[in-house]
């Protein structure tokens, strides 16, 4: 295990490639706490979703539309992948944010990168939020229910 | 010819590579993530879309993606965990190699726990 990996911007960088000194703000410290508050929390979300949605039953066979009807059914399945949802996209996107600050060297390329991971993220939060709060198990369609809807019997 | 750096407790041995280890499987469960809020979101579109899409993921070849990502999630959050410690924790840094060792063992048996159980449902033949 001879191999070495330069840390990122530790080496001499060519002028072109400086970059400006930080605001002095709390954003990155704020950040830097966030990874590990959220962290601790991902690992009961994201454990349980595992253990609940894959090693329970039939495992991953039980999983169609009536699944995911029957989960959130209850508030608690909405909270908790509502919870996950945006916590792990802050998680991750903070993440690959730190991974494109140390190797995107050009500032236009950072500035791209980065614009396109926030777009994606807001797109990603925005919709799942708002599939958690607008899903209907009895979706109809012109007056007649959809196949494979939860509708209640007439 | 600069000369490398001398050997530091960190560079090029277990604390680098843990480093790297976290930041490929933060990468790969990243862009899951992106794809499985994705379709997730098909149940909004009608309950046979959602669950012909889903249907995908439960084929063998799927099987050992998810296989490979829990894997990723499981080292991803345990090493997370030991990063927690170093940074918190006042004998942290001290201990960093043994919690990476302790780590990857607790690794291997939740993996290798997870792999039984879930291989056998997808490749069990329903």
């Amino acid at each position: 295990m001879s191999a070495t990996i330069e840390t990122p911007r530790s080496g001499r960088i060519a002028p072109q490639y400086r970059r400006s000194k930080g605001n002095g703000g709390s954003f990155e410290m704020i950040a830097w706490l966030f990874m590990r508050l959220s962290g601790i929390v991902l690992v009961v979300l994201i454990f349980g979703h595992l253990f609940v949605n894959l090693m329970v039953g039939q495992g991953i066979h039980a999983i169609d539309f009536g699944f995911v009807a029957g989960k959130w059914a209850s508030p608690f399945w909405q909270v908790w992948d509502l919870a996950m949802l945006w916590l792990a996209m802050l998680h991750g996107s903070n993440g690959v944010r730190t991974i494109i600050n140390d190797y995107a060297e050009r500032n236009a390329t950072r500035m791209w990168l980065k614009g396109i991971l926030y777009a994606a993220a807001a797109v990603i939060v925005i919709l799942g939020t708002l599939v958690i709060f607008t899903f209907n198990p009895c979706p109809v369609v012109n007056g007649v229910p959809l196949p494979g809807g939860f509708c209640p019997a007439p | 010819m600069p000369t490398k750096p001398a050997g530091t407790l960190y560079r090029g041995r277990e604390g680098m590579w843990s480093w790297v280890g976290h930041r490929i499987t933060g990468v790969v469960i990243f862009f899951f993530l992106l794809v499985h809020v994705l379709d997730t979101s098909l149940v909004r579109v009608s309950p046979e879309v959602y669950t012909s899409v889903i249907g995908a993921y439960k084929n063998p070849v799927m099987g050992l993606g998810e296989f490979g990502l829990v894997a990723a999630i499981v080292f991803h959050a345990f090493n997370g965990l030991r990063i927690i410690a170093i940074d918190f924790w006042k004998s942290g840094p001290k201990y960093q190699r043994q919690m990476l060792w302790a780590v990857l063992i607790v690794w291997v048996i939740v993996v290798a726990a997870f792999g039984v159980r879930h291989l056998s449902i997808v490749f069990g033949g329903h």
